[in-house]
């Protein structure tokens, strides 16, 4: 079913949701919160609130190591939070790497099996539309090792230029990395496609996975992905914690990122050899409680389903894009049709981007402005910066008419104002 | 008054949009470029000098209307300041920003009172002073 069939509130059972996220309730200079920038960071349940406050309060120890009963019991829950993010992809738990963020999932991809694999005139292959984590890490690669960046655009209705992309395809690419949802367009990238292209190619597909695990039915064995980075803090977890798959078979290859406590076999003064996957690249004491809230992110999102929350987003998206366009002055960016997900990124003529973001925070209503991280792309666009409204599934319809009615209220005011001097 | 009214008025919205003093001055003795790299503001001044008065002042920008407003506010009241009186306003300005009353000698700039409210702002309104501090200091040097 097309999300424009649907009603966003009919989609989900908002309200019962809204009641287990308490930070909705409150206020925001006077109006009720419509928190508008999931897309930058998600709220948490209290359900996730509560495994953090449990595990600190009731099995907290150092994990892999003690034999008494704590440790035992945080080793466990780790484990199981392992599990449980394993499962959420459709990976063996061997094959998460549990990391802080989708930056450090993204770097040790670059640093690890980057570092092991790639030669002066070896080709990576991604988009001019990366958020700046997925483009730094392959800038860096470049200008240590001589590795060539080739850069595929975005076409005219901002999907990713396929066409180009297969042209820069070749016998030197060894990488194709790109994001699974746009942060900036909303674009959601054709992601089968994109690794029979690679493996075709005899390349690897890495998958920026930040802003797609929260919003989209996630099974890495299905997309053909390498590897598939994200983030728990955009998902509803704690921040501090993310997540790297790697196929098996790749991560037990490749060589440590950090080193240091946990991830040995033998120590001694002249060598040591390294664990297996995934404690290889878990060096030191993890983030064993964030781990435990984003086992419960994953239990709370899977209960809800994540096709129903990628249709309430889109839905949402749908009703904003609507509200929006029928206001003069307003540019919107992004795709039209199925391969969008849950944000709109927009500008508004007159008006500044964080003038408009102050405004609106005044009415309540939370949005990003700014250049979201992907300097490139704005560059791309024309773009200083823009505005972007992000949809989640506690977010409402009452909220996004609040959005567009906020819009159309400051551009009025900044219309009316200014001209007398 | 609300915030959004204080911010957004007459006052600063002029500024933003009809603002004075805007485009490269020729002759100039001092070019300084400032960023918000957080945000994307720029501000770029000019300034010429007559001995140790700004004798003239331009700026080129981009950004948000309180960091424009502020650059254009600022191009009017530092012509005709000497060095020392220039810095001096720029402290006041951006005592005024941490919340402090307004020092008369602000005149038109107190407008900008209100961004004292917002943090998250207070970098865009403050940008056109820390470029001039800069240009200060390379013009003394």
């Amino acid at each position: 079913m097309s999300a424009d069939t649907r009603s966003a509130d009919a989609i989900l059972d908002v309200a019962s949701i809204r009641r287990d996220f308490p930070i909705l309730a409150r206020t925001v200079n006077g109006h009720p919160l419509a928190f508008l920038d999931s897309a930058a960071s998600s709220q948490k349940p209290r359900q996730v609130v509560e495994a953090l406050v449990d595990y600190y309060y009731n099995h907290h120890a150092n994990v892999h190591r003690g034999a008494h009963t704590l440790a035992t019991e945080a080793t466990e829950a780790y484990e199981q939070a392992h599990r449980k993010v394993a499962a959420f992809v459709g990976a063996d738990p061997g094959e998460i790497v549990f990391t802080r963020n989708t930056t450090e999932a993204l770097n040790l991809v670059a640093s690890s099996w980057g570092r092991a694999n790639l030669r002066e005139g070896d080709e990576v292959v991604l988009s001019v539309a990366e958020h700046h984590a997925n483009l730094l890490p392959w800038q860096r690669l470049r200008d240590e090792l001589g590795v060539r960046l080739r850069f595929v655009g975005v076409t005219e209705d901002h999907r990713l230029d396929m066409a180009a992309l297969e042209a820069a395809l070749g016998p030197r690419t060894k990488l194709v990395t790109t994001f699974h949802m746009s942060n900036v367009l909303g674009t959601i990238n054709p992601v089968r496609r994109l690794a029979d292209l690679a493996h075709a190619a005899g390349a690897l597909l890495l998958v920026d996975g930040a802003q797609g695990a929260p919003h989209l039915p996630v099974d890495v064995k299905a997309l053909g992905a390498d590897f598939y980075a994200f983030s728990g803090h955009k998902m509803l977890g704690p921040t501090g914690i993310g997540a790297l798959y790697g196929r098996r078979e790749l991560l037990e290859e490749m060589p440590p990122f950090l080193v240091g406590g946990e991830m040995i076999r033998k120590v001694t003064l002249e060598e040591t050899t390294y664990t297996v996957p995934p404690k290889r690249f878990e060096a030191g004491t993890p983030s064993i409680a964030e781990a435990v809230g984003l086992g419960a992110a994953v239990d709370y999102l899977s209960a809800v389903g994540l096709e129903r929350v990628h249709l309430h987003s889109q839905a949402l998206t749908t009703r904003a894009i609507r509200g929006l366009r029928a206001l003069a002055g307003v540019e919107l960016y992004g795709p039209e049709g199925d391969d969008r997900g849950g944000l709109v990124t927009f500008t508004v003529e007159g008006v500044h981007p964080h003038d408009l973001a102050t405004a609106l925070d005044q009415l309540g209503v939370a949005v990003r402005a700014g250049n979201h991280c992907a300097q490139p792309l704005a560059q791309e666009l024309g773009l200083r910066a823009s505005a972007r409204a992000s949809f989640y599934l506690y977010n409402t319809e009452e909220e996004v008419d609040r959005l567009v009615a906020g819009v159309a209220h400051v551009q009025e005011r900044f219309a009316a104002l200014g001209g007398g001097l | 008054m609300s915030i959004l009214d204080s911010l957004y008025q007459e006052a600063i919205l002029g500024h933003y949009k009809k603002p004075r003093n805007h485009g490269v001055l020729e002759p100039h003795d001092v070019r300084e470029e400032g960023v918000n790299p957080s945000c994307g503001d720029e501000v770029t001044l000019y300034l010429k000098f007559g001995g140790d008065v700004i004798t003239g002042v331009s700026f080129e920008g981009e950004g948000c209307a309180i960091s424009q407003a502020s650059a254009s506010m600022l191009t009017d009241a530092v012509a005709g300041l000497s060095r020392a009186e220039a810095l001096a306003l720029s402290e006041r300005f951006r005592a005024m920003l941490h919340g402090a009353e307004p020092a008369p000698e602000l005149g038109e700039l107190a407008v900008l009172r209100g961004v004292a409210k917002l943090p998250a702002r207070v970098k865009c309104a403050a940008l056109p002073f820390t470029t001039l501090e800069v240009a200060l200091a390379h013009a003394g040097s």
